[in-house]
């Protein structure tokens, strides 16, 4: 305001009244000048635009049915089930085991985690403590899953507020860690690692050696996004501030995960709950103070370089011994004992063809997964099917909170406020 | 076991029902009438505080004669305690419970969702209808045991209701008082919305119970 | 073939088809579809994750001609749909796939996609071909990349066999008057279960 453009001396005029604020040029005969916002209300109705099910932006096929004030949200309503595959009814028909390819397909994006939750939540009901060596596995298992759900939320909220490179850098980097989980369960996605009592397998000669290699390389790709992301104007410009919560509402929306800790509330299955003797481990729990997007940004991207941390002590504690539990009930005999030997084969018939019952009772078993606190409530009769099987499912619970965060922001904010919530469209609809 | 069952007890007496423990877990049945009393006494109560809460669902059970219960899972952050209390609601009687959203925001979307797989009304939600299956889906509540895994109409009976089924379609009032689109719908979902009726799903034809 | 002139006989050339220069037409336009496809991804699940990954560095579908994904189906030419299709969805690919201007194609990526796959269930289509009509398979739970490669390749063999004299590659397939794209004897053989799924619907 001080210096004094070329335009305005020529015209005579600043362009700003004596309040300091714009001033309209009238077109047509007009003998008074008016300031921008005591011009007459042009009287618009609000728009009600639908976004999705089938949207770039929308992670998934989520539909959000927007009314819009010209650029501003005013409501936003979100309809979820598009993809909604009866996983809970499915559950009641399968045997526990059977049930852990069908947990691959609810969280795609980070399927072991959601297969370890499961066994996990199928061994308190049952009363079954797994070995050491499990243990240890299993915790690899559900930061490397973290990591690659990280990445995708990286690269696709980039993909949204403009930046496409970071998508391509941190995809190369998943393609790492996909090789590394075909390695050991023979599937890029779907990788149904876990079984009650134990693992599917045990992991490949070379694959603690693969995994330190990718340790030491995906700091410098984190670098690299960090570089390009963090302190860019545009993308701070476009997060900050934007979609706020405070704590005690994350807390009342019952938010869990990112979504939570971004709003200043320290609450992490890991460390308030402990199970896989993460209580053990040393690790940091990233947690944000302003509850916006750029905050949930720097909680997630924290979080990786975390895992990262607890990857490299758990393949230093990683012990030797057996990966299954030593009990015939609940975990197939070896295919050598099963064909020589009568008992084993008896057990591998009743197993496979009756599956393993629970006992009566019922369990809920909540882990940290990367979208939040994933938690799977098994009920049983007794019998080798669940009564129920509930999945809590943190991204169903988290993208309630999309009207709230919403309202009153621009509709670009309304896409920058959808990826933060970091919905997988599998789990919330199951 | 929680300490909080026995609080409970103490507090509410006759209205807690039965106090149990599995795998490590305590369960406090109560009485439906008085749950939203008793969830906010929990949430409220200063030894209590539990101020998170973490799912709203229900279990039906394979014995046809038992309940239909109503569980609610709390967490308190501050003492690190969670707690599982369950509703029962019998099944000869319409079930309706009343709901807990005026305590905790997160509850809205975990109700619809009991409400669109079991049937359960609760009472004063603010927008109760389907959220998982679409708004005019008639073959019945999903996840109750008397639901054929896949469902109850032939499959293309089902394609067909689901391909005319309209994608554009706005159900809350909120939405509809915004798109005028009340006129669309059929007749009997209007006169259902303008009597403030919530949750009352058309009978499958077949006219079998759900 | 024959049913009506091919293009070059508008131009007033008296030639019985098929001959060279139709031949060479049919080469030359099925060359330009099939090698510059523009997919309108209809993702939806775990598919649609190993499709992004196809689209990716690593296996690059831009040599194929298909990293311009179209997401407005008005300029795509090829639906690809990755992931399972639930009903509530049904009408939402089958009002994409109407709008998709001729000619297109369509890929079903997935076993879900395919036949409905470990979803045989009240809420699954069971294969999207009951709802639009697929030329191209891929099935994999979820196929790797390569596979889905392997099914745009399956297409692109498709496409170059195809000729502009033969109206009927071409022809509008829409809803009946039941609102059905099938006859529902039709839709209920394809949706039959099998393998498995006869044997694992008994909860206790």
């Amino acid at each position: 305001m001080t210096e004094k453009r070329t335009v305005e001396v020529a015209l005579g005029t600043s362009g700003m009244d004596e309040r300091g604020r714009p001033v309209t040029v009238p077109l047509g005969v007009q003998t008074t000048e008016l300031a921008v916002d005591e011009a007459p209300d042009l009287g618009g109705e609000h728009m009600l635009i639908n976004i999705g099910p089938q949207h770039p932006a929308t992670h998934g096929v989520l539909r959000l049915v927007v009314e819009l004030d010209g650029e501003v949200v005013v409501r936003v309503i979100p309809h979820v089930g598009y993809l909604h595959s009866g996983f809970e009814k499915l559950g009641e028909y399968r045997h526990y085991n059977q049930i852990i390819p069908l947990t691959d397909r609810m969280d795609y994006l980070a399927p072991m985690s959601n297969n370890v939750c499961f066994a996990l939540a199928a061994e308190k009901l049952m009363g079954i403590e797994i070995t050491e060596r499990c243990r240890v596995l299993r915790v690899i298992a559900c930061e490397m899953s973290r990591i690659i759900s990280h990445l995708v939320w990286v690269g696709t909220t980039g993909i949204d507020l403009g930046a496409f490179t970071p998508f391509l850098w941190l995809f190369q980097e998943r393609e790492r860690i996909y090789n590394l989980q075909e390695e050991w369960t023979g599937a890029r996605l779907t990788t149904s690692l876990t079984r009650v009592g134990g693992l599917m397998a045990d992991i490949p000669t070379g694959f603690e050696d693969r995994l330190r290699q990718f340790l030491k390389t995906f700091p410098v790709a984190l670098d690299d996004t960090d570089r390009v992301l963090t302190r860019n104007g545009v993308f701070v410009g476009r997060t900050q501030g934007i979609g706020v919560l405070t704590g005690a509402e994350a807390i009342n929306y019952s938010l869990s995960g990112p979504m939570l800790r971004a709003s200043g509330v320290p609450y992490d299955v890991r460390k308030d709950r402990p199970y896989l003797g993460y209580e053990t481990y040393d690790f940091d729990v990233p947690v944000g103070e302003h509850g916006d997007v750029y905050d949930r940004y720097l909680v997630r991207f924290e979080e990786m370089r975390q895992s990262a941390r607890i990857l490299e002590q758990a393949l230093d504690r990683l012990p030797d011994g057996p990966i299954n539990v030593d009990d015939h009930r609940v975990i197939l005999p070896p295919k050598h004992a099963a064909m020589n030997d009568m008992e084993s084969m008896i057990h591998h018939f009743k197993q496979v063809m009756e599956g393993v019952p629970a006992p009566v009772g019922e369990a809920y078993f909540p882990v940290e997964g990367p979208k939040g606190e994933l938690g799977y409530y098994l009920v049983s009769d007794g019998t080798a099917k669940p009564v129920r099987w509930r999945v809590r499912p943190p991204a169903f619970i988290n993208l309630a909170a999309i009207e709230k965060m919403s309202v009153g922001h621009l509709l670009s904010d309304l896409i920058a406020i959808n990826a933060s919530v970091d919905i997988v469209m599998g789990e919330v609809d199951r | 076991m929680n300490p909080s069952a026995d609080a409970l007890q103490r507090q509410f007496g006759a209205a807690i029902r039965r106090v149990t423990e599995s795998c490590g877990d305590t369960i406090v049945t109560i009485d439906p009438a008085r749950n939203v009393e008793i969830l906010g006494w929990l949430k409220d109560a200063p030894g209590q505080a539990y101020d998170y809460l973490v799912d709203v669902t229900a279990v039906e059970y394979r014995d046809a004669e038992l309940p239909l219960e109503v569980v609610y899972e709390l967490f308190s952050l501050s003492r690190k305690a969670p707690l599982r209390l369950k509703v029962p609601l019998l099944k000869d009687r319409p079930l309706e419970l009343d709901s807990v959203v005026p305590l905790w925001a997160g509850a809205n979307w975990l109700e619809r969702e009991v409400f669109d797989m079991f049937g359960v009304t609760f009472r004063g939600h603010p927008d109760l209808r389907r959220i998982l299956m679409w708004e005019t889906y008639a073959e019945g509540y999903p996840l109750r045991k008397d639901f054929p895994l896949r469902g109850r109409f032939s499959r293309s009976e089902q394609v067909r209701q689901a391909l005319n089924a309209n994608p554009e379609a706005h159900y809350s009032m909120d939405e509809l008082h915004i798109a005028e689109a009340y006129h669309e719908l059929p007749g009997d979902m209007r006169e259902r919305l303008a009597r403030g009726e919530r949750g009352r799903i058309p009978e499958p034809e077949s006219g079998r119970d759900d | 073939m024959g049913v009506t002139p091919h293009p070059t006989a508008a131009a007033g050339l008296e030639l019985a088809s098929p001959n060279w220069l139709t031949t060479k037409l049919d080469w030359l336009v099925n060359w330009a579809r099939s090698n510059s496809m523009w997919p309108m991804p209809f993702g939806t699940a775990c598919c649609a994750i190993e499709f992004m990954a196809t689209a990716a560095a690593r296996y690059d579908i831009a040599r194929f001609g298909m990293e311009r994904m179209s997401f407005s189906p008005r300029q795509a030419d090829v639906l690809l749909c990755a992931g399972r299709l639930p009903f509530k969805l049904a009408p939402v690919i089958r009002r994409i796939y109407d709008q998709m201007p001729q000619p297109k194609w369509v890929i079903s990526m997935g076993a879900c996609a395919s036949s409905g796959g470990i979803f045989d269930n009240y809420a699954m289509v069971q294969g999207i071909d009951t709802v639009v009509p697929v030329d191209v398979y891929v099935p994999g739970c979820p196929p790797r990349p390569e596979g889905l490669l392997y099914g745009i390749l399956l297409l692109q063999k498709k496409i170059r066999g195809e000729t502009l004299a033969d109206p009927a590659i071409r022809v509008e397939r829409s809803l009946d008057e039941r609102g059905l794209p099938l006859a529902p004897e039709r839709i209920d053989e394809l949706s039959e279960p099998f393998g498995n799924s006869l044997h694992q619907t008994r909860s206790a």
